[in-house]
């Protein structure tokens, strides 16, 4: 460790006995409190370290006029975390939400005694936030009310068991108050406690689950909130880039002679592609950057670059021979990878009275984050500096190192606002790609992706097909159920995903109905294909459940079963069939979704109902449409989403997650397919790539909460996987046509 | 290239070739401010306005005006400042977003703060004027006004934005304001 210069002057920095938390001092005499995670949560690394005053983490600083700054630690990609999360903090801290300003920390990457660790704990924007922030977050507000509580007790000479702690006020019995910027002084210099301290109980919540406005709101109505593609440096010059269209293709010949005279242009650099075969842990295609002064002459300049691509290995790839090769193997049926097999399916089959069948076809799908990835970097000898719009800044920093060679605790990275992520933001290969610029032109680089760039050279939402199989007994009880999918599988080049099971995140073995029919089997066959894969907003469970749930409703229509009735039937008594489904809270959100519709009076002339629901990642969820199809026109007349994603943090931030979920999947559903063809993207814009507009999304989404009172989970996708098939089992209870394949809008109009 | 910016068509008061430096200065009036731009007078607004004012409120997203997020007021009109070079709005009047307030918060940015419309919010600035060009012309917009807004918005806050507009559009007419 190395003492920086910009340390906060800290006094004497403290540590809690469990190496939570750490105390210390500005040198203005602001109380700093901060977490000190190791590698580990349940390792114990810091235990009775001194720590140097650089390694000071910021969480709560209150200055001694009383005004309170939390620091937020997530990326904030649209799923609220820098409001939620902070939220969690002053909960415990005892101060006034509107009393508290939030600052957005960098990445912080610290290396201690036992290795390197995340200065803040977890700073993604994914899933892992908030469970694990419930108890973190919380716990660091406790300690530093804790500590003023102590210092009050000290000044008073009164025990600090019979004071409390209420809006920025330290209070004795006798109705005296101190405020905490008075105390701060003398709180800063007591020893943090030795043990995490009890935390409210639910009834005691002031902050915790009130409707609570972003905390940007202001700053992005006025546009003035920075996101990643708003950072600048004064020497930096705009990169853009022209990369492969083709899969794994090379560049042949490159003649930059004309777009080097474009007034404004400074260099244009070749990006090696990866290795064929090799995991995408850099750039993801080989391409040519054109650097000039602003954005405007670099697209100029890129206009002008005269080259020729090669084809590469997938030359003739396209969606069209992807469909058949998946159609084949569910047809041929061998070497598939077994799921998940329970009793004997093929002997269900023998003796069942009658069987549904049915295949579902679902296209491969771009994030088209509204802002495009981007990164500014500025790469010198022994430090790099990085903002751009981020999901993963641990990976960035990694991906940097391994590029620069700085050490990582000399990487600073910082994290603006990013305009949408979806999945998207997990990868850094843009990051890369700046990185091998910035490196090779010996300046600091801004890289701009254009919507091209963005649509033609995406991690994409797997392609595949599902096939489907029921059998029934003669009272129509399900007795078997055949899963199998054929698709391209999301391991495909990707290391971390090298361990997990080459079906996951394409079929989920535990997803409903499995282990509720006696006789089960799920297989998967992994189609060969060049395009880059990567998760899109609940992929596994969206990309599972279009088939499942679409197909539950095709049995109910088959058997004449009431489709509500018939999943509540299968779901049986409320119990926890594992430790991600518990049935009871599943046929919750099911029967709130249908009683808010008025499932059980369909006749509404000429409207049709459908419904679904969905248990994934510690949520639930379901979803009911009301539509017309009236000519060649869908209306969406009502979009219900009953939810239970544990206790509710941010009603206000869980509603719009839980909307913004459903129509991002009824715009995709509707609309959206990326398909090859020579092996090569053919969307480009949002031309041909045209999410849903203002005119066309239902004027509200009905989003009812269910609080169950269990701990916080992830709940930006909750409202994804179930919105797909419920809206095609609301179109066929309107037409009576059953789409099977996505984009659902083609395909009716195609079927009517 | 696909994504190409694609020229505009309005008037152009400024002669597209220029004898001398002097002559291709470009003169901007942004936000009630004076401005002269001595670069290329092809510079599409939207780089302008980012790259050398570094009025960073107006968001590129996808440099064929399909998408809304660069809108911006021309002479109160929302227009496309990724479609419209420079040279063509030489002494027009040009509001972005950081314009947009007066003293107190546009009405429709407080009502977006009100119902809470953003969430990623990369789309919100240019859904805010394109919104300020409806209100202006038609103060109580219906549904079906709403809907010509085609403003993109990749995180489906639509709902919240037409209840943001639609309290937009009841406190400018309230008796009080």
């Amino acid at each position: 460790m190395s003492q920086g210069s910009n340390s906060p002057g800290s006094i004497s920095p403290r540590i809690s006995r469990r190496g939570f938390l750490i105390v210390g001092a500005t040198a203005a005499g602001a109380l700093l409190v901060g977490w000190r995670a190791g590698h580990a949560q349940a390792t114990l690394p810091y235990l009775g370290a001194r720590i140097e005053p650089q390694d000071l983490g910021d969480f709560v600083k209150i200055d001694a006029n009383g005004s309170v700054i939390i620091g937020a630690r997530g990326c904030e990609v649209g799923q609220g975390v820098k409001t939620s999360l902070p939220m969690l903090i002053a909960e415990e801290l005892d101060v006034d939400w509107s009393r508290v300003r939030v600052e957005q920390l960098p990445y912080g990457y610290v290396e201690g005694d036992s290795g390197a660790s995340d200065k803040y704990g977890k700073q993604g924007a994914d899933g892992d936030v908030s469970v694990a922030a419930w108890q973190d977050l919380r716990q660091a507000g406790a300690v530093a009310r804790w500590l003023l509580v102590q210092a009050a007790a000290q000044q008073w000479s009164l025990a600090a068991d019979k004071l409390h702690a209420e809006s920025g006020n330290v209070i004795a019995p006798d109705g005296r108050k101190l405020g905490y910027g008075a105390l701060v002084a003398a709180a800063a210099a007591l020893d943090p406690p030795q043990d995490p301290l009890p935390l409210k109980l639910p009834a005691q919540f002031r902050i915790v689950g009130q409707p609570t406005p972003c905390v940007d709101a202001h700053d992005i109505v006025t546009g003035q909130a920075e996101f990643g593609s708003d950072a600048y440096l004064a020497k930096a010059l705009v990169a853009v880039m022209l990369r492969c269209p083709h899969l794994d293709g090379t560049l042949g010949k490159l003649d930059d002679t004309a777009a080097r005279k474009v007034a404004g242009v400074r260099d244009v650099i070749v990006i090696p592609r990866p290795k064929s075969g090799a995991a995408f842990d850099g750039a993801l295609a080989t391409g040519v950057a054109v650097l000039a002064d602003d954005t405007w002459a670099a697209l100029k300049g890129r206009e002008k670059l005269k080259l020729e691509w090669k084809a590469g290995p997938w030359a003739s790839e396209s969606s069209a021979a992807l469909v058949t090769q998946a159609n084949d193997l569910l047809d041929k049926n061998q070497n598939g990878v077994a799921v998940r097999n329970d009793g004997d399916f093929a002997l269900a089959r023998k003796q069942a009275h009658s069987t549904v069948d049915a295949r579902y076809e679902l296209p491969f799908l771009a994030h088209a984050t509204l802002e495009p990835p981007n990164a500014l970097i500025d790469v010198e000898k022994d430090r790099v500096l990085l903002i751009a719009s981020l999901h993963d800044p641990d990976g960035a920093s990694r991906i940097l190192h391994d590029i620069t060679g700085v050490a990582r605790d000399k990487i600073e990275i910082r994290l603006p606002r990013a305009g949408g992520d979806f999945g998207r933001r997990l990868k850094n290969d843009f990051v890369a790609e700046a990185a091998l610029i910035a490196k090779s032109a010996g300046k600091p680089v801004k890289l701009l992706w254009t919507r091209a760039d963005d649509l033609q050279h995406d991690f994409y939402r797997p392609f595949g097909v599902h096939a489907l199989s029921a059998t029934l007994d003669r009272k129509k009880k399900l007795t078997g159920w055949s899963h199998r999918c054929a698709a391209t599988p999301r391991n495909y080049r990707d290391t971390a995903l090298q361990t997990q099971p080459v079906f996951s995140s394409c079929m989920q073995a535990d997803a409903i109905p499995a282990g509720l029919v006696a006789n089960l089997e799920q297989t998967f066959f992994a189609l060969t294909s060049g395009m880059p894969r990567g998760d899109w907003r609940g992929s596994g469970d969206a990309f599972h459940a279009f088939a499942s749930e679409s197909f539950i409703d095709e049995i109910a229509v088959a058997t004449k079963l009431d489709a509500v009735k018939l999943r509540l039937e299968l779901l049986g008594a409320p119990r926890l069939l594992h430790p991600g489904l518990d049935t009871g809270r599943l046929a919750a959100v099911l029967t709130l979704a249908a009683d808010t519709i008025g499932w059980k009076d369909k006749h509404r002339n000429g409207h049709g109902l459908g419904i679904a629901c969905h248990a994934g990642a510690g949520a639930y969820a379901a979803h009911a449409f009301e539509v017309s199809v009236r000519g060649n026109a869908l209306a969406i007349h009502r979009a219900v989403c009953a939810v239970d994603v544990g206790r509710t943090v941010n009603p206000l931030n869980v509603q719009a997650q839980v909307m913004g979920g459903t129509l991002d999947a009824v715009s995709s559903a509707l609309h959206l397919a990326i398909t090859l063809k020579g092996g090569e993207v053919q969307q480009r814009n949002f031309a041909d790539y045209a999410p849903m507009r203002m005119a066309e999304s239902p004027q509200s989404v009905e989003v009812h909460i269910v609080e169950s009172g269990t701990d916080p989970v992830d709940f930006a996708d909750a409202g994804v996987a179930s919105a797909a098939p419920a809206l095609a089992n609301a179109i066929y209870a309107a037409t009576t046509v059953r789409v099977r394949k996505l984009p659902l809008l083609p395909e009716l109009l195609r079927l009517i | 290239m696909p994504d190409k910016p694609i020229r505009h068509s309005l008037p152009t008061p400024v002669p597209a070739v220029a004898a001398s430096a002097a002559e291709k200065t470009v003169p901007l009036r942004i936000n009630g401010k004076a401005y002269f731009h001595d670069g290329d007078p092809d510079m599409p607004l939207l780089w302008y306005l980012r790259d050398v004012l570094r009025l960073t409120g107006t968001k590129y997203a996808c440099g064929i005006g399909a998408c809304g997020a660069c809108t911006v007021l021309i002479d109160d009109k929302a227009q496309q400042a990724c479609m419209i070079p420079v040279k063509s709005v030489a002494h027009r009047r040009i509001t972005t977003i950081e314009g947009l307030a007066g003293g107190t918060l546009h009405p429709l940015q407080q009502a977006w703060i009100a119902e809470d419309a953003v969430q990623c919010g990369y789309c919100q600035t240019g859904q805010i004027m394109a919104a300020a060009d409806l209100l202006k012309r038609n103060p109580r917009p219906s549904d079906a006004d709403i809907d010509k807004i085609s403003n993109l918005c990749r995180c489906g806050s639509y709902p919240r934005i037409r209840a943001a507009i639609k309290r937009a559009a009841a406190a400018t007419q309230a008796p009080h304001k």
